[in-house]
């Protein structure tokens, strides 16, 4: 299985040096682009979406060629891919692998799902409390109301 | 306190509460100090509330302040586009604390954020309206004597209404047993029942307000409004439910208190009040005591 599973990533040519994000839900993977700032990114980049996977069905993923990104910025991706692995690769190796983790404060990238929240309504950055991490609940810290998984859109 | 912004009842401690309270004490004894002489404060209205604004500059008039301010947000700025954070810079350089009542929720927080003097919410939206919720904590110790481990009825609007979310979050720290009476549509959202169930505390759910009337200490009346339900016919068969009239109170305790945060429409007829259990005047007034403490606690001229 594992085999097969290599065979199937290396559809999306390997990179010399960056970070492999793997296992991200199909139908996130431009949202994880977004999240990222990833469309406005200078180097080799591959992105492949709806491959096989044994694990999920259908699977997406993304390389970036020469990014290591700090904990912060990728732990972003945990609201939308909560089931995306990074892999850190030096020399076409696999030098580290972990899941990622859905940070205890966000800031800026998610909307308030409250319309008439402050912050919908001027020139005014979000910030959010993550007060439940496995079901995904935002507490906000202007409006105090809880955006959760289901109503949750990005900036 | 001194210096801190009051934007959510939670902002301040139990022991800031208890000691607002007491300080309220004192005002409500000798309610004319002139103790804020050389102090201005703002009251920006974005939105129209007479009741809050005459309160909050009837206590700071009391106390010798100067108000400066504007009464709804067609008189301000606003109008030709300026945005809140640059009105709240403007302003603090004119004043030494801001009062405001803002339509969004979450603009009082904002404001605290740019504001370089202290900032208290007047209500934010549906968000939070921390002075109605001390001055609410003011009256039930002062009827009670107490506000530990008392029966507390909440009626009507219970989804919505946020002087009832922030009551009920306040009275948490309080042991206190919640009796919650809403038709179905307009039950306490599961969030607000979040800070009961975290406390541990005892909480009945009624849609009859006939059976809790006789076990509790408090009756906290809200007014129902029919736009709150989807359909107009569910309306119709529950708005005579939660009516108070004078003959259901002959089986109530003897120092049960009925509050409302007003304004009243007919949820309370006009025949309660001549019963001195009837409150929510006087609920009213304390209303200025709590302020005048509130204004002369963060403003550093008592401890």
């Amino acid at each position: 299985m594992e085999k097969e599973e290599v065979r199937k990533e290396l559809k999306v040519s390997a990179i010399e040096n960056g970070t492999v994000i793997d296992h991200i839900p199909s139908e996130s993977v431009f949202q994880v682009i977004k999240i990222l700032n990833l469309s406005e990114y200078k180097e080799q980049l591959l992105i492949a979406t709806n491959l096989d996977s044994q694990k999920m069905g259908k699977k997406g993923i993304i390389k970036v060629s020469n990014k290591f990104f700090k904990s912060d910025d990728i732990n972003k991706i945990a609201l939308v891919a909560p089931s995306a692995t990074l892999i850190i690769i030096n020399n076409f190796a696999v030098t580290e692998k972990k899941q990622v983790e859905v940070p205890g404060h966000v800031e800026k990238i998610v909307k308030c799902f409250n319309p008439n929240c402050i912050t919908n309504n001027e020139d005014i950055s979000t910030r959010f409390t993550v007060i439940d991490k496995k079901e995904l609940k935002l507490s906000c810290h202007y409006c105090e109301k809880i955006t959760a998984r289901g109503n949750m859109a990005f900036r | 306190m001194k210096n801190k912004s009051l934007v959510s009842i939670n902002d301040f401690t139990r022991e800031e509460h208890i000691r607002i309270l007491e300080l309220a004490g004192a005002f409500e004894k000798r309610p004319k100090q002139k103790i804020l002489e050389d102090y201005v404060v703002a009251t920006l209205f974005f939105e129209p509330s007479t009741r809050t604004r005459l309160s909050f500059e009837s206590a700071a008039t009391r106390l010798g302040a100067r108000v400066i301010g504007f009464t709804d947000a067609a008189s301000s700025s606003v109008t030709k586009g300026e945005s809140l954070r640059d009105t709240i810079l403007t302003v603090s350089n004119y004043c030494d604390i801001i009062v405001m009542r803002h339509p969004r929720e979450g603009s009082a927080r904002f404001a605290s954020e740019v504001a370089s003097v202290p900032v208290i919410n007047a209500g934010d939206g549906a968000n939070q309206h921390p002075t109605q919720t001390l001055l609410d904590l003011y009256s039930i110790r002062k009827t009670q004597g107490k506000l530990d481990n008392l029966n507390v009825a909440f009626v009507g609007d219970l989804k919505y209404g946020r002087t009832v979310h922030s009551l009920v979050q306040a009275l948490c720290n309080y042991n206190t047993t919640f009796h919650l009476v809403s038709p179905q549509e307009l039950k306490l959202p599961s969030s607000v029942k979040m800070n009961i169930k975290d406390r541990n505390l005892a909480y009945h759910q009624h849609t009859d307000l006939m059976e809790v009337i006789p076990k509790v200490d408090i009756l906290y009346m809200t007014r129902i409004q029919k736009e709150r339900f989807a359909d107009p016919l569910d309306y119709e068969k529950v708005k005579n439910s939660y009516i108070l009239r004078n003959n259901m109170l002959s089986g109530s305790r003897e120092n049960l208190k009925i509050m409302h945060p007003l304004p009243r429409v007919n949820e309370i007829t006009i025949d309660v009040d001549e019963n001195a259990k009837a409150y929510y005047f006087t609920q009213a007034l304390n209303g200025v005591y709590v302020r005048q403490a509130l204004l002369a606690a963060i403003l550093g001229v008592v401890e």
